[in-house]
């Protein structure tokens, strides 16, 4: 297995709502690799696109959701070219998707064991057996104790940290080679959290997965990150290995992010604020779709769309005042 | 840290008692009729609030703490134990000493997209205290509002607008301004900022913040994220199952932190600077079941998942007692300090 094979590999999606009557892109042209066994974090606040962007790349889409893009491949397979049926088949077994919320993500009227199985008889073409076996053996995998008695147990008689190492066992049962988790830590205690971090991290090293870790909590992002995608009102507008990022970011949405959790901060003392709130995706601002909120606009932010450039190597970002940004900090 | 000036600020035993929670306890029966479950919510809690002072109240889902709040701004009665406002005893019997509390003691809530009736306007919103009350006419009234406003940082304009036209961090500005509206002196925040985008929950603990240092408003802030009850509270407390585990000046309770669960709970949460990361996996790992409130272990309630339980702890309570700069119950505090200072 190379490791630097590409997990993931999306060019130009866009993703539009077509319902309602009038047309909303959520998702503008964004472009995202991950490579086997790379941890990618894809930050961003509410409405900003990063649930959509999952579900676009799975093809979890209704009938009133466009997407466009002109690559979307998974470890090298072109997934646009696919039919319905074909996409389907690719779901569990080459990519998988674990959710936030894991109590309405799984079946209440289904155990366990009959949920994970189903995977092995679907795909796999188990018999009962030998997937009750191999959901046992997946339980044990990601740390459920006493896997052989709760394989039986139905998801309410799990605590919410235990339902979530379930659904990561039902995205990691066929071993696909790109796993999506979306906010997968956000409704969890820290302790849990923690714990399930770690899993995620143990896994993709055990099984050479890339991972893209959608999430709004900086924290877990220093914490897990090798590379950081920042999107911002359906656009990425700074990308980059996530040490050089964080350290000196070239966005100052990324920078006002830092700087905003209180930790940045010393006690007692205001936090840096950004002013307003996130624009919701029907009207996005004319120009740079962060300039109303940004300390740093100039004249041409409300007019010209900085595009996505690469400003150093290895990572890019979507600013007019990018390289000032860099040199003023290093200078 | 700016340890001196730190402790200048917290507020010293001189300052007024406005809260005094003593012993309060509440039980939940669930489960069936036959075999009906006790979930033992808050056992024991005792805390005081002293006029203009932050408290954060910091602990993982089930420990206890929107129960506590519930209990303190007089929205669930207590099994047990007394609740004093300005030294009144406010749990049981007269109609007016509840009244005093429901006029004192106001609660923001945790999620502003269902704390606000969607039918009433702004205007309606704030002035329903003051209607709920019978204080002030309604020229006051809305001379009050926008005045309220103002203070949490809207446009007075606003107020024949509905919830829906306003985005999260705006609603929970018009949650502040209502509980605001009766000039209570204690504000219980259940999750205030949980809820909120991390660009917008900057700007409404700012907020708090101001209004804690201009209106002298006494503040109980309680949250399970804990860097932002550091940048908030003067004192803290850790709760686990229903009692608290450990109970101080901030600052201390961060730095040092006595209880083995208070270790725990800081070697887990991620820190917001690249240079810890790694941090995550040297922490403290707790074994056993996550905790729940049904059916407790006897002794401390942590004992279960404690590297440092001992048959003392599986039978005996351990009652808070001062350790320095704040009060622990462990029957180990010290051994626990101490193995902490070692490790660095």
């Amino acid at each position: 297995m190379n490791p630097l094979a590409a997990a993931l590999t999306v060019r130009d999606l866009s993703v539009t709502f077509t319902g309602g009557g009038r047309e909303v892109t959520a998702v503008r042209n964004i472009d995202l690799d991950v490579a086997r066994g790379e941890f990618v974090a894809l930050l961003g606040e509410s409405g900003s696109g990063k649930s959509v962007t999952a579900r676009a790349i799975m093809g979890l889409t209704d009938e009133y959701t466009r997407v466009d893009a002109s690559v979307l491949s998974v470890s090298g397979t072109n997934i646009l070219s696919l039919s319905e049926e074909q996409r389907r088949l690719m779901r569990g077994e080459r990519m998988s998707l674990v959710l936030q919320d894991a109590l309405s993500a799984l079946n209440p009227v289904m155990t366990i064991g009959r949920q994970i199985g189903e995977l092995f008889i679907v795909h796999r073409k188990a018999t009962r057996k030998q997937a009750r076996a191999s959901a046992i053996e997946l339980l044990a995998l990601v740390g459920i104790p006493a896997p052989g008695s709760r394989v039986d147990d139905y998801p309410h008689q799990f605590s919410g940290g235990m339902r979530q190492r379930i659904l990561i066992a039902m995205a990691i049962a066929l071993e696909p080679e790109m796993l999506i988790a979306d906010e997968p830590t956000t409704a969890l205690d820290v302790t849990v959290q923690a714990q399930i971090l770690d899993l995620l991290g143990g896994l993709r090293d055990q099984l050479g997965m890339g991972i893209l870790l959608i999430t709004h909590d900086l924290g877990v992002v220093m914490e897990v990150a090798d590379r950081l995608a920042v999107m911002y009102a359906g656009r990425i507008v700074e990308q980059g290995d996530a040490d050089t990022v964080l350290d000196l970011p070239a966005h100052p949405y990324t920078q006002a992010l830092l700087r905003s959790v209180p930790e940045a901060a010393v006690k007692g003392e205001r936090l840096l604020t950004i002013p307003g709130s996130p624009p919701n995706p029907a009207t996005t601002p004319s120009g740079c779709s962060f300039n109303p909120r940004c300390h740093m606009a100039i004249d041409i932010c409300s007019t010209a769309r900085p595009p996505l450039v690469e400003v150093a190597l290895g990572r890019a970002s979507a600013c007019h005042r990018s390289e000032e940004m860099l040199h003023e900090l290093v200078s | 840290m700016n340890s001196s000036a730190d402790t200048a600020a917290v507020p010293g035993q001189a300052r007024r008692l406005v809260l005094e929670a003593t012993d309060l306890r509440r039980t939940f029966t669930s489960g069936s009729r036959l075999h009906p479950t006790r979930v033992s919510a808050v056992d024991g809690v005792s805390l005081q609030l002293h006029a203009g002072e932050v408290l954060g109240i910091v602990g993982e889902s089930g420990c206890g703490k929107s129960t506590l709040a519930r209990m303190l701004v007089g929205l669930e009665k207590p099994d047990g134990g007394s609740l004093a406002y300005h030294g009144t005893d406010v749990t049981r019997g007269r109609m007016s000493d509840r009244r005093l509390l429901r006029r004192g003691v106001q609660m923001i809530f945790q999620d502003p997209y269902t704390s606000l009736d969607p039918r009433m306007t702004v205007g309606d919103i704030i002035a329903e205290p003051m209607a709920a009350t019978r204080s002030a006419n309604a020229a006051d009234r809305r001379a009050r509002v926008a005045e309220l406003l103002g203070l949490v940082g809207l446009a007075p304009d606003m107020v024949n607008r509905y919830p829906h036209q306003f985005s999260g961090g705006q609603r929970q500005r018009i949650g502040i301004a209502r509980a605001l509206a009766l000039d209570p002196d204690v504000l219980v925040c259940d999750e205030a900022v949980s809820a909120l985008d991390v660009s917008v929950q900057a700007q409404v603990i700012n907020l708090l913040a101001d209004l804690q240092a201009r209106l002298g408003v006494a503040i109980l802030f309680i949250a399970h994220d804990l860097s932002v009850v550091r940048h908030l509270a003067d004192r803290v407390a850790v709760m686990y199952l229903g009692r608290i585990a450990e109970i101080g000046d901030t600052d201390t309770v961060y730095s040092s932190p006595a209880h083995p669960y208070t270790q725990a709970l800081l070697s887990a949460t991620p820190s917001h600077s690249r240079s810890d990361r790694g941090k995550l996996a040297r922490r403290r790992i707790l074994g056993g079941e996550p905790p729940s409130p049904v059916n407790p272990p006897a002794g401390c309630r942590f004992n279960p998942r404690c590297w440092m339980a001992t048959d003392e702890c599986r039978t005996l309570e351990p009652l808070l007692r001062t350790l320095g700069a704040r009060d622990v119950s462990c029957h180990h505090a010290e051994d626990a300090l101490a193995q902490a200072v070692m490790a660095g």
